[in-house]
């Protein structure tokens, strides 16, 4: 059998092409969480395995498999560095980068998240004191505030202190019904919390910018949420009042907006898709096809913590 | 803070509590109001005499503005700060809304 920090390798790289296939897969609109969880799931394993390989790389043997034989490794290395430069000093060097790198990726990722979350938290303060001053209650939109505002728009602001927002734009544009699975969308988000879901996505396209893949799966997962909300609000509301509100709120703001605000699009068709989905929704995956997409997830995640901890 | 954006000059606490006249507050609770407001920067004030004036930083249009770029993710980066509901779709897109809008609407009047 490969040593395990081969395996880890190959769990890292394997990840890549894996989640290209998912970012491209057509499924995942038929069950919306299992693809978040699969997402999660190659995020996190993808995450385990790149720093375990690096690090295994720079670890000698030892009892405790690869997450021991860093330790070691770095103690053995630093001993080394300080001697001749013979072959194994070289070696200890080498091992050393690997281990540097290893921390290096680790510090990152635990970093952009961190930073991503230190970012929203501030934007939603911000936000929400604005609110307070600009924001009133309305009878049309029960526990919604409503801002003067022409544009079309409708939105919550998740967290402890959570807000649902809707324009005064989007009051003239849709009637009651439509206002109401407006509303039981974004109160599914809230109590969702599906904030905390997209937030790791967002913290990776922060870490890695210039990545195709991490912006697809971003976009993938923040569209998958959309569903999640949408599939959520259809068991208060008829599909056909969320679907006509999609399409007035998405064809309203297609208009030339007014004054400072420019449009930057959407990626196309999101907005379509999910009118499509609810107009003329595909059967559900199967329960079984869940499941098995479940214990992929599960896998996925635990085969590098295993290789992690495996002994040699 | 609508009475700051009301009035044309800076007042003080004692002008902005005679303006509301709809809710009978303490001069101590408008006070500490206006203060707090000038500590997170929604109101500037300035030293007049053994008093302070307040006025408002910026007019309500640029708040409304900021809220709406804000909400309608005009920076492009989708922060998880806000969710959505639809966010804006490109022109073409739109008009494919509208024609599924309108096509929507004969299947119900047919």
């Amino acid at each position: 059998m490969l040593p395990p920090v081969l395996l880890l390798a190959v769990v890292a790289v394997g990840t890549v092409p894996a989640a290209a296939a998912l970012a491209s897969a057509r499924w995942p609109s038929r069950s919306p969480a299992a693809a978040i969880l699969l997402w999660q799931a190659l995020g996190l394993s993808w995450g385990l395995a790149a720093i375990g390989a690096l690090v295994g790389l720079g670890a000698v043997h030892a009892r405790w498999g690869v997450a021991g034989g860093a330790l070691s490794g770095a103690v053995h290395a630093l001993r080394h560095a300080t001697v001749e430069p013979t072959a194994d000093a070289l070696i200890a060097v080498g091992r050393l980068a690997f281990l540097v790198a290893g921390a290096a990726l680790l510090a990152l990722l635990c970093w952009v998240l961190l930073a991503a979350s230190a970012a929203v938290l501030l934007a939603r303060r911000r936000h929400r004191a604005l609110l307070s001053l600009l924001a009133h209650g309305d009878p049309k939109v029960p526990g919604a505030l409503v801002v003067d505002s022409p544009e079309a728009a409708a939105y919550c602001v998740p967290g402890l202190r959570s807000r649902i927002v809707v324009s005064a734009g989007t009051l003239a544009l849709l009637d009651a019904a439509e206002l109401a699975a407006v509303l039981a969308h974004e109160r599914a988000h809230l109590r969702a919390r599906h904030d905390l879901v997209v937030l790791p996505f967002c913290a990776l396209g922060r870490a890695f910018p210039r990545s195709r893949l991490v912006r697809q799966a971003h976009a993938a997962v923040s569209l998958l949420v959309e569903m999640l909300a949408d599939d959520r609000a259809l068991r208060h509301r008829p599909a056909r009042e969320l679907a006509t509100a999609l399409l007035r709120v998405g064809a309203f703001a297609g208009q030339a907006p007014s004054g400072a605000l420019a449009a930057v699009p959407e990626p196309d068709g999101e907005t379509a898709a999910r009118v499509a989905r609810l107009l003329a929704p595909s059967p559900r995956l199967p329960a079984l096809t869940s499941a098995l997409i479940c214990s992929a997830a599960a896998a996925l995640v635990a085969l590098p913590v295993v290789l992690l901890v495996m002994p040699v | 803070m609508d009475v700051l954006w009301e009035s044309a000059e800076p007042l003080t606490v004692r002008q902005v509590g005679a303006r509301l006249t709809d809710r009978d507050l303490a001069h101590t609770t408008v006070m500490t109001v206006l203060d707090r407001l000038a500590k997170k920067g929604f109101a500037r004030r300035q030293r007049d005499g053994r008093a302070w004036r307040y006025r408002a930083a910026e007019d309500q249009e640029t708040y409304v503005t900021e809220l709406m770029m804000h909400a309608l993710d005009q920076t492009g980066d989708r922060s998880a700060a806000l969710a959505s509901f639809a966010r804006r779709v490109s022109d073409s897109e739109a008009q494919v809304l509208r024609q599924a809008l309108e096509s929507l609407g004969e299947i119900a009047r047919g």
